[in-house]
């Protein structure tokens, strides 16, 4: 029998290793897996690297774990937002690094290692400053830049709805990153609404499917 | 008189084709969509997965869910779709977007656009979706006020902030007029009222030449 579920926060980020890339869902705080973020500052993971759009907000979530210290580098899109109090203290002071990528490349490199692909020859930022060092390669009269796969050690997740497969739907614009970013780690583990029975989610709307989940925990909001 | 933020959106709306599927940079552009005119109908696109961005909401149907890519809540449209970033990033990179409407530091008389970091220390760099867009969209136009707060050209013959890509801007909306980026360079379509054209070569760093059938430049109090 296949059942991923688990009952608490605590086991759903348990043996999350030292050092490990975290791939952590969400646009700005919508899709955000706040409760896991903030589980692994208990279950003590440090020195991690961050792989997220935003560099969160607030105190909470993703901005907490920040707070505490445990990212030693985030490989972001737009750090800096309304309300990233924390990244901006963090990256004032030098105690953070930042890898900045273009956001549709940030989600295609981890597609690319979801698919087992090797890499991808991008259109994009070629002739700025963030294609510098990467191989050119010039693709029917267009000049292209190679981007290699982004994969994660760990996926944090947020989802609407889960069942014991693993099978996820989401709401609305909270989606974003998060199916992509279940593909593309070796251990995904997601924080959704609420769990229903297998069954309950009709196979036309799952948008992702219980093979690329391992954990599911329900967090009630 | 000048145009104020408001009235560059409205401005810019009116340029919309009927049935164009078009992305909203953060700043001025999202403001655009308070101005879409009546008698088309437009797909608004945010790039974190949203396809038919609809009106912000009233007071109490503010769902935390839907967003737009500058974190603020938005509506849906009848028919419109929700993508995961993936596919949102199809739309943008493939090509599918007719037009991309994006605010900017400065661009250049090539359409160089630079918009994603002025290196200033203090303040981190954030590149977002502007290289992505900037890249894919089928056409860029560019909204900005015509010069800094302290009078500075924006449009100006090379950035001096870092690309975010070369030669990609079409066309300008400023607060002071209509500016087409062509194979001849830069071409006033249109110029408000009260200013003369030499005034507005001076607030700008590149050269500027008058279109034939140049036109006032006018937009509604709005």
């Amino acid at each position: 029998m296949i059942d991923k579920r688990v009952r608490s926060l605590a086991e759903a980020v348990a043996g999350i290793p030292d050092g490990a890339i975290v791939l952590c869902g969400g646009f700005g705080s919508a899709g955000l897996p706040d409760a896991l973020c903030e589980a692994v500052i208990e279950q003590g993971a440090r020195d991690l690297t961050i792989v997220a759009n935003n560099a969160g907000t607030g105190r909470t979530g993703l901005a907490a774990l920040l707070a505490a210290g445990r990212v030693k580098r985030i490989i972001c899109s737009f750090p800096r937002s309304a309300g990233s109090v924390v990244f901006e203290e963090l990256y004032a002071q030098g105690r953070i690094e930042l890898e900045l990528v273009p956001q549709g490349t940030m989600s295609e490199r981890m597609r690319c290692a979801a698919a087992g692909l090797g890499g991808f020859y991008s259109p994009v930022s070629v002739g700025t400053r963030l294609a510098q060092g990467k191989e050119h390669r010039e693709i029917d009269g267009r000049l292209y830049v190679l981007e290699k796969p982004l994969k994660g050690d760990v996926a944090l997740l947020a989802a609407h709805r889960g069942d014991r497969w693993g099978n996820l739907t989401y709401r609305k614009s909270a989606r974003n990153f998060n199916p992509t970013m279940a593909m593309a780690a070796s251990l995904s583990i997601a924080q959704v609404r609420q769990v229903v029975e297998l069954g309950e989610v009709d196979p036309e709307m799952v948008v992702t499917p219980g093979i690329f989940v391992d954990r599911v925990v329900e967090v009630a909001i | 008189m000048p145009l104020n933020r408001r009235q560059i959106a409205w401005r810019a709306a009116q340029d919309l084709a009927d049935g164009a599927y078009v992305n909203l940079g953060i700043g001025l552009p999202t403001l655009v969509s308070d101005f879409i005119p009546a008698d088309r109908e437009i797909v608004l696109h945010s790039e974190n997965g949203v396809l038919g961005v609809g009106p912000a909401p009233g007071g109490n149907e503010v769902d935390w869910d839907l967003i737009n890519a500058g974190k603020q809540p938005i509506t849906l449209v009848t028919g419109g779709s929700f993508v995961h970033h993936t596919d949102s990033f199809v739309m943008i990179r493939g090509g599918h977007l007719d037009l991309a409407l994006l605010g900017a530091f400065e661009v250049s008389e090539k359409g160089d656009l630079a918009n994603w970091t002025t290196d200033d220390p203090g303040f981190p760099p954030g590149v977002g979706g502007a290289m992505d867009l900037a890249v894919g969209a089928k056409e860029i136009r560019v909204l900005i006020e015509h010069t800094t707060k302290a009078g500075t050209p924006r449009i100006r013959r090379h950035c001096g902030y870092p690309l975010t890509a070369a030669s990609v801007v079409r066309r300008i909306y400023t607060d002071l007029a209509v500016i087409d980026v062509t194979a001849e360079g830069l071409v006033v379509r249109e110029l408000v009222e009260d200013i003369d054209f030499p005034t507005l070569q001076a607030k700008t760093e590149a050269s500027l030449r008058p279109a034939s059938d140049m036109k006032v430049l006018s937009a509604p109090a709005v």
